[in-house]
């Protein structure tokens, strides 16, 4: 019998982070593009990184399981520090995280249920029937049954990521990271993938990253954003408190994406 | 009358020219090295990647065809059409000291001993070496690498591994077959042109090759095929940019494996001698 079954009331804890940034820096040639970044991520939330192109939003996600290395600083992911690990030992923590790239990255010389089937057979053991069964569940979930055996140049950008997405839940991760997973889509295709997000985040309470410049998306899907610019996060709250923010450089760019905020012309938006 | 002094600012440029030159001149040493260490370092991944799990057996295959079986054709016809001009040739320069009877004796031998080899191996560079590239390059721009990466799969056992292994497989049986190919080519002139018997034709190479000529031809094919897939990976996976890299990077793979299949042969021949 579960202790927590036994004890009706709660007392209500402090979120467990599963992700710390600490005084992150990342440099290339010359150019500064991380300078001290500090951030944590809660398990079970969806944190949308907002800024402006080429503000080092994808180079931040990419430290979490160790595609990028910071110059100076820790990045910590459930607790252990990701910095300096060789491939082998950063292994544990890629096989609890996912990445969803921004152009999919599926592997153009295998079909739909190669692609999805591909982490399953490569960490686990199980029979080829349970590889079939979990490749049509995931292909169910991102609302694409049926397409096992299309190859990826056949589908359209919006189901490419979808695939993408079902390969990358198909390990059942703790944390996923997206990475402007709705660039290039019309907004039909980009309201999907925000509802997948969310959906995701709710079903299986993955911890979700979206690196975004969507702000429409980041409104619907978002329990924080986390605005990066000049290299670091120069607002981290609710997209409510981000919509009204007095910070000139936060209302420059919701202006610019079509959401006047600080000024009383903030559009109605969700509370978190 | 002596010449004007030089103003200081004009000595000053002058000096930041040469240290233009002298910065430009380390930076492109220091990328060559940069670029050394890391072959070396993908050649000792290979190494392990060759005795550690996993064992990729299917990318494997995979590749002996891609690589091999698809490479008969070209190598093939390349060391036909090369035994028959060879024999052309030296009959033509045999011929005023009556020496014909020597043609299948030195088509033999410089097939199986250098031509076979090189040959086959700058053909190989240039057909598999470049498609390595591009192959692993595409893969690379569009994040497929990084996926395998964010997946825990490393991409150095998973793509370099088999296609290294494969093309060291594959050198050896294409030489072998190029070698075979190369003096059938010979006959087909020595019988046609120069009126020779078969027996002639083949008895004059039983006479003259020896089992040691075939083995350091064939022994050299192993580090070609290493040397021109090593390279060829690495140039595919350190693409930066766009498609146009992957173009620069798959010229830069041809030209680089033929520099080293040439260069190597020399040294490789050397070793093969003093053996």
């Amino acid at each position: 019998m579960s202790t927590a079954a036994a004890t009706p009331l709660q007392p209500e804890t402090a979120p467990e982070t599963v992700v710390e940034f600490k005084d992150v820096w990342k440099r290339y040639g010359n150019k500064e593009i991380l300078a001290g970044v500090n951030l944590k991520i809660n398990r079970g939330e969806v944190l949308c990184v907002l800024g402006p192109s080429g503000t080092g939003k994808s180079v931040t996600i990419r430290h979490i399981n160790g595609l990028t290395q910071p110059d100076e600083g820790d990045v910590f992911v459930f607790g252990k520090s990701v910095v300096g690990l060789t491939e082998e030992q950063l292994t544990p923590v890629r096989q609890r995280t996912a990445m969803l790239f921004q152009g999919g990255a599926l592997f153009d010389s295998m079909n739909v249920e190669q692609n999805i089937a591909f982490p399953v057979v490569e960490h686990t053991d199980k029979p080829p029937e349970e590889v079939t069964r979990i490749v049509a569940e995931k292909l169910g979930m991102v609302g694409l049954p049926g397409i096992q055996k299309k190859m990826p140049s056949e589908l359209s950008g919006g189901m490419r990521k979808r695939v993408a997405l079902a390969r990358s839940i198909a390990l059942e991760p703790e944390i996923i990271l997206y990475d402007e997973p709705t660039t290039g889509l019309d907004p039909v295709s980009s309201e999907k993938i925000a509802q997948l997000i969310k959906d995701l985040n709710i079903r299986l309470k993955i911890t979700s990253v979206v690196v975004t410049h969507d702000v429409v998306m980041a409104r619907t899907v978002a329990d924080r954003v986390a605005f990066l610019h000049q290299g670091r996060f120069q607002f981290v709250g609710t997209f409510s408190a981000a919509a009204r923010s007095t910070q000139p450089i936060l209302q420059d760019y919701f202006r610019a994406m079509g959401f006047p905020c600080g000024t009383g012309m903030v559009p109605v938006v969700r509370e978190n | 009358m002596t010449a004007p002094q030089p103003s200081a600012t004009t000595v000053f440029y002058r000096n930041i020219r040469w240290l233009r030159f002298v910065d430009r001149f380390g930076r492109k040493g220091q990328t060559t090295l940069e670029y050394i260490g890391y072959l070396a370092e993908l050649a000792g991944q290979v190494f392990v990647g060759v005795v550690t799990r996993p064992f990729y057996r299917l990318e494997l295959l995979k590749q002996l065809d891609e690589i091999g079986v698809k490479s008969v054709s070209i190598t093939g016809i390349t060391a036909f059409s090369t035994g028959m001009v060879l024999a052309l040739q030296t009959a033509y320069s045999l011929s005023a000291f009556g020496g014909k009877l020597f043609v299948g004796r030195v088509v033999a031998l410089s097939l199986v001993r250098e031509l076979g080899p090189v040959l086959t191996a700058l053909m190989v560079g240039g057909r598999v070496g470049s498609g390595i590239t591009a192959e692993l390059g595409s893969m690379t721009v569009t994040e497929q690498v990084d996926a395998l990466r964010s997946m825990a799969i490393s991409p150095e056992r998973r793509l370099v591994v088999p296609r290294v292994l494969a093309t060291v497989f594959m050198m050896p049986v294409l030489t072998a077959l190029a070698d075979l190919l190369g003096i059938l080519g010979g006959l087909g002139i020595a019988i046609t042109e120069l009126q020779m018997t078969v027996q002639d034709y083949l008895g004059s190479i039983w006479q003259q090759l020896q089992i040691s000529d075939i083995m350091s031809g064939l022994g050299k094919t192993f580090f070609f095929g290493f040397e021109i897939a090593v390279i060829g990976c690495a140039n595919g996976l350190r693409v930066e940019g766009g498609a146009a890299s992957v173009g620069v990077a798959t010229t830069r793979t041809v030209v680089l494996a033929s520099i080293c299949v040439l260069v190597s042969d020399f040294f490789l021949t050397k070793l093969f001698l003093a053996i």
